[in-house]
């Protein structure tokens, strides 16, 4: 078969954009990484499945049907959700594990 | 009326019902995408669409961003390459274990991700049928197939 994710068009695609842009939400800086808990979101996308974000919140942090449905109906409309928090390190793994899994994660300090 | 193409045991392991043409199809996206992040070098400029696969975690702080991308994004890469080598070693099987269902699902998902970035699917999509003129006409079919394929793949996951 051909190359699936070649472009069959001609056409030049916009860039896509790979991180979402917080506007309107400075996190003051006074204290050091360590103090100050971090929160980690997961953002809207249109590719992931409503059933696949569920599915993947339940298997990372153990989350019971109905709290993880309530998430990911909070990503899809309001366009994001805070899905765990902790001290960086811990934030950082939540992350990486939620990028194993193909969810538009990012963190940073609680506001 | 079709049959279900996964379904749970009651030993935990899940039964595949796919036919030939679907494994081979599986087969060759897997191997495209393993192609694909393979092609991919960690700091130079890569297909739009691949990027989907490495997201930002820092949006606010370049500086914890660079150093998670340089730590994280080889850790990321030898997991999407295990699961896709989980997905190959177990394309020919009938049946699956949870563990293995998990890098299906993963996997396939991945595939979305690549797919569906280079389309720019819009969250409407699986309504809309592409018209025959549409030169992504076969991609925009896969990606539906894959995307009805992982629903039912995270359905038995799910029980």
């Amino acid at each position: 078969m051909s190359h699936i994710f070649s472009d069959a068009s001609n056409e030049t695609r916009a860039e896509v954009e790979s991180s979402p842009v917080i506007t309107g939400e400075e996190v003051p800086d006074s204290l050091t990484d360590e103090d100050v808990p971090w929160v980690v979101l997961v953002w809207n996308d249109p590719i992931n499945l409503m059933s696949y974000v569920v599915f993947v919140l339940q298997k990372l942090f153990g989350y019971n049907s109905e709290k993880a449905t309530q998430l990911m109906l909070d990503v899809h409309e309001k366009g994001r959700a805070v899905v765990s928090n902790g001290t960086r390190e811990k934030a950082e793994l939540d992350v990486f594990r939620l990028h194993e899994y193909g969810l538009w994660a990012t963190m940073q300090k609680d506001s | 009326m079709f049959d279900r193409r996964f379904r749970a045991k009651r030993n935990g392991s899940i039964e595949i019902n796919i036919t030939d043409e679907e494994r081979q199809l599986i087969a060759d996206l897997v191997e495209q995408l393993r192609e694909l992040v393979l092609s991919t070098s960690p700091e130079g400029s890569v297909d739009a669409s691949i990027r989907r696969l490495y997201p930002t975690a820092y949006v606010d702080d370049p500086e914890h961003e660079h150093e998670y991308q340089r730590l994280m994004r080889d850790q990321l890469l030898e997991r999407r390459l295990g699961h896709l080598d989980v997905v190959e070693a177990t394309l020919q099987d009938r049946e699956l274990t949870p563990e293995t269902l998990t890098a299906w699902i993963t996997s396939i998902n991945d595939v979305r991700l690549v797919l569906g970035t280079h389309l720019d699917v819009s969250e409407d999509e699986e309504q809309t049928f592409a018209p025959s003129s549409d030169p992504d006409q076969q991609q925009r079919a896969i990606y539906q197939y894959l995307s009805h394929l992982l629903g039912e793949l995270v359905e038995v996951a799910s029980n």
